[in-house]
């Protein structure tokens, strides 16, 4: 999986499929990565409508694992980590002792005593050697899997039909030795736990990155292939198409979730980009970062910093990362993502604002497109909310 | 990919027909829409304008980005094609047909525009 050519760039084990399927590729986080098969609106509306099927190999799995392992995540990580049931998955942060964010994780329980965490692609090294730095004195142990696994999503409305099919099996959990459940009424969103899809051995997550109902696949990149012809298989009657990156941006940005290195940096707490929920002062013990973050949950309180809010275009000039955001002729906050909505059918971004103009609704917001003031309405977060 | 043998081509991807009556269309070619992806808007120059051989006279917005539309010509713009204006997708389902971008009234045409044969050489490098 980790195979590298005169580009530098590294290829997953579904790289021969991506190319014979004629995907436009890109340079992603040094990893060459499907933007796009065809058109990138049609994949878009195809995860909203049916089902889509991404290869996310380039995430950086990291495996911990010890009598310790739980302790060691609460110290390390700004969630409570203890308290995630086996089977579960849970959305949380690493932060410098200043605050800052490191990345925004996935951390899924997979047993008492070990868990998996799912870095971005572009922090894995940096969310490694953190833990690694950060595990002194615990009784666990950090091991880099990124060459452990392959990824595979499929999201969309149709994936547990596409799922179904292909006889998944999961058990509720291997130290428990609980009964294995037949069918995956019983994985509910945010759960993960090991299995077997379509014979193939599997981590079987209900999680993704789409706003989406969806399920990620962690195999050995050996089974790579041979997984992503059974979903294409049986997703071929329900209008399953493969799916690039340049979509999942569009869905994650329309489903308001935040993207480390647009909404998410080192310079912010969890509480400057409106996830402070994030952060649970309540767990026992130190944790990296909680002197910091308390004072920036205080700061948060009484002078609230800039505000991550929606944005939505009245005309059809699209916002991109970096534009200033401004009203009455003053910079008044900064784009960080953006992107035209195909759900919406318009332009939408997510923008840090001063908190005077950040109340949905707020009239006379400009998003500055190169010069031309672009009249912008601010909206609460998401801007896309599937139907339960 | 075939770009057609009537058109001449710029190296900044635009297509231009063999005038009629003095008035040639432009259009952005097959390959430049690829590489864009899906374009949902497109700015084009107002009719009435002076476009200059080489200038940016517009721009193309995609899903990623934002492109300049060059004019490969000079001269002044007589239409705008209103259906691209309405429905942008026309730039990447017919790019050298129902996708043209504008006309213009050829007042000075640059000596370095290239054939269908030389423009598949500049892209395939």
């Amino acid at each position: 999986m980790s195979s590298t050519e005169s580009t530098g760039l590294r290829h997953t084990a579904l790289d021969a499929l991506h190319r014979s399927l004629g995907a436009t590729m890109t340079d992603f986080a040094g990893w060459d990565m499907p933007l796009r098969y065809g058109s990138e609106r049609d994949e878009h509306n195809a995860v909203r409508t049916k089902a889509g099927l991404f290869d996310l190999s380039h995430m950086g799995e990291i495996t911990v694992t010890g009598p310790a392992a739980a302790a060691f995540l609460n110290f390390a990580l700004v969630g409570n980590i203890a308290s995630v049931g086996v089977g579960r998955a849970r959305y949380t942060m690493i932060c410098q002792a200043d605050g800052g964010i490191l990345d925004d994780l996935i951390v899924y329980r997979l047993a008492e005593t070990e868990y998996m965490i799912v870095a971005n692609a572009s922090n894995a090294q940096v969310v490694l050697d953190a833990l690694t730095e950060r595990v002194a004195g615990f009784d666990a142990e950090v091991r880099d899997d990124r060459d452990a696994y392959a990824l595979i999503a499929v999201q969309g409305p149709e994936s547990p039909g596409i799922l179904k099919s292909l006889s998944p099996k999961v058990s509720t959990s291997l130290d428990q030795g609980g009964a294995p459940i037949a069918d995956l009424d019983g994985l509910k969103y945010y759960a993960g736990l090991p299995g077997t899809v379509a014979g193939v051995p599997a981590l079987i997550a209900r999680t993704g990155y789409t706003g989406e109902d969806g399920f990620e696949l962690f195999v050995k990149p050996e089974h790579a292939v041979e997984l992503w012809q059974a979903l294409t298989k049986a997703g071929e009657g329900v209008g399953l198409v493969p799916c690039g990156l340049s979509c999942r941006d569009t869905l994650r940005l329309e489903a308001g979730m935040p993207l480390y290195g647009q909404e998410l940096t080192t310079s912010l707490t969890p509480f400057d980009a409106g996830l402070g929920r994030v952060v649970k002062f309540e767990k026992e013990g130190d944790f990296v970062g909680r002197a910091a973050l308390e004072e920036a949950a205080a700061r948060a309180e009484t002078n609230p910093p800039r505000v991550l809010v929606g944005l939505v275009a009245e005309g059809r000039r699209v916002p991109r990362a970096g534009y200033p955001v401004v009203a009455g002729g003053e910079v008044i906050g900064e784009v960080t993502s953006g992107a035209p909505s195909p759900t919406l059918g318009k332009p939408i971004a997510m923008a840090y604002v001063d908190a005077a103009h950040s109340a949905p609704g707020t009239a006379g917001i400009a998003v500055d497109i190169r010069g031309s003031h672009e009249p912008y309405e601010v909206v609460a977060l998401p801007f896309y909310k599937r139907q339960k | 990919m075939s770009n057609p043998q009537q058109l001449r081509y710029s190296k900044e991807h635009e297509w231009l027909s063999t005038a009629e009556d003095g008035v040639a269309t432009v259009g952005i070619t097959e390959f430049a829409a690829n590489a864009l992806g899906d374009v949902v808007y497109a700015q084009l120059p107002e009719v009435g304008s002076t476009v200059t051989a080489g200038d940016t006279c517009g721009e193309l917005e995609s899903t990623k980005s934002v492109s300049d539309l060059y004019s490969p010509v000079t001269g002044e713009v007589t239409e705008i094609n209103e259906d691209v204006v309405n429905d942008p997708s026309l730039v990447n389902s017919a790019p050298f047909e129902g996708g043209w971008l504008f006309k213009v009234r050829v007042t000075e045409e640059p000596a370095d525009l290239l054939s269908a044969d030389e423009y598949d050489a500049h892209t395939a490098g």
